[in-house]
């Protein structure tokens, strides 16, 4: 049944400017992919030690506040609010709007922001608690 | 489907009628994920420290058990919907196939595993051990 023609493809990635647009894009999938393999890996990973009584718990949190597990959860907090912003601009522009070159532009830009923003706020909290 | 005819041919080869489901499931699972995440984040920074005895005696009540029960069902929802593009997106042939069985293994045992922590927390009580 499956005929084996080479079927049309359109052009994308050679006909367009490459942008803001462009780049937040490709990145929440980089990031997506990070959440949903070591993001659901440190979750579970927390969970299970959790469950599995005090001395796991804490032999996890000792990896978890070692300068690795900071870079790894400092990541996850990024990656996680870089999707949730790209999320909400996927509600807006299925709804039909945002298309416009230059609100468009300005919401490319403001994600990465908004994520760095969001990102230094949990964890300027994080550190605060532990001083 | 496919008798011969050229329609046949087209059904053969066209929508399996099922990508919208797929979309808006995406979108349902974004919409649950960004009250259910906020919430973790919110509660975890809340909580005087992540020390044993306040995690668990945390999560062992009610509301905060179940809706971290949900979070974990909506996350591996919407995860394995949003691989399962990018491995259709970047792999063919075989490998796709194989490629999404472990996406089934990785979504359902993660999710199971992060569930069965969590009950046990839930009904043996906190701070045991």
């Amino acid at each position: 049944m499956a005929v084996k023609h080479a079927r049309p493809l359109s052009p994308h990635l050679s006909i367009w400017k490459p942008g803001a647009h462009m780049a937040i894009s490709i990145f929440n999938r980089v990031f997506g992919v990070g959440l949903a393999t070591a993001g659901t890996l440190m979750l579970v990973s927390w969970l299970l030690a959790l469950a599995g009584g005090k001395e796991a718990y804490e032999g996890f949190m000792s990896y978890a506040n070692w300068w690795p597990g900071y870079l790894i959860t400092i990541g996850l907090t990024f990656a996680f609010f870089f999707h949730f912003a790209m999320g909400a601009r996927h509600f807006v522009m299925d709804a039909g709007a945002g298309f416009e070159l230059k609100a468009n532009r300005l919401w490319a830009w403001l994600i990465p922001l908004g994520a760095v923003l969001l990102t230094a706020a949990v964890w300027l909290i994080i550190l605060g608690k532990a001083l | 489907m496919g008798t011969g005819t050229e329609l046949g041919r087209v059904r053969g080869l066209g929508s399996a009628k099922e990508g919208v489901h797929h979309w808006w499931m995406q979108r349902v699972t974004a919409f649950g994920n960004v009250f259910l995440v906020l919430w973790f984040v919110v509660s975890l920074l809340r909580l005087p420290s992540l020390d044993f005895a306040i995690v668990t005696s945390w999560l062992a009540a009610p509301l905060p058990a179940v809706l971290m029960a949900l979070l974990v069902i909506n996350v591996c929802y919407h995860f394995r919907l949003g691989l399962q593009v990018v491995i259709e997106d970047y792999i063919h042939g075989g490998s796709r196939i194989i490629a999404l069985g472990i996406l089934h293994l990785w979504t359902f045992g993660m999710g199971a595993a992060a569930l069965y922590a969590i009950f046990k927390i839930a009904f043996t009580g906190a701070a045991h051990g």
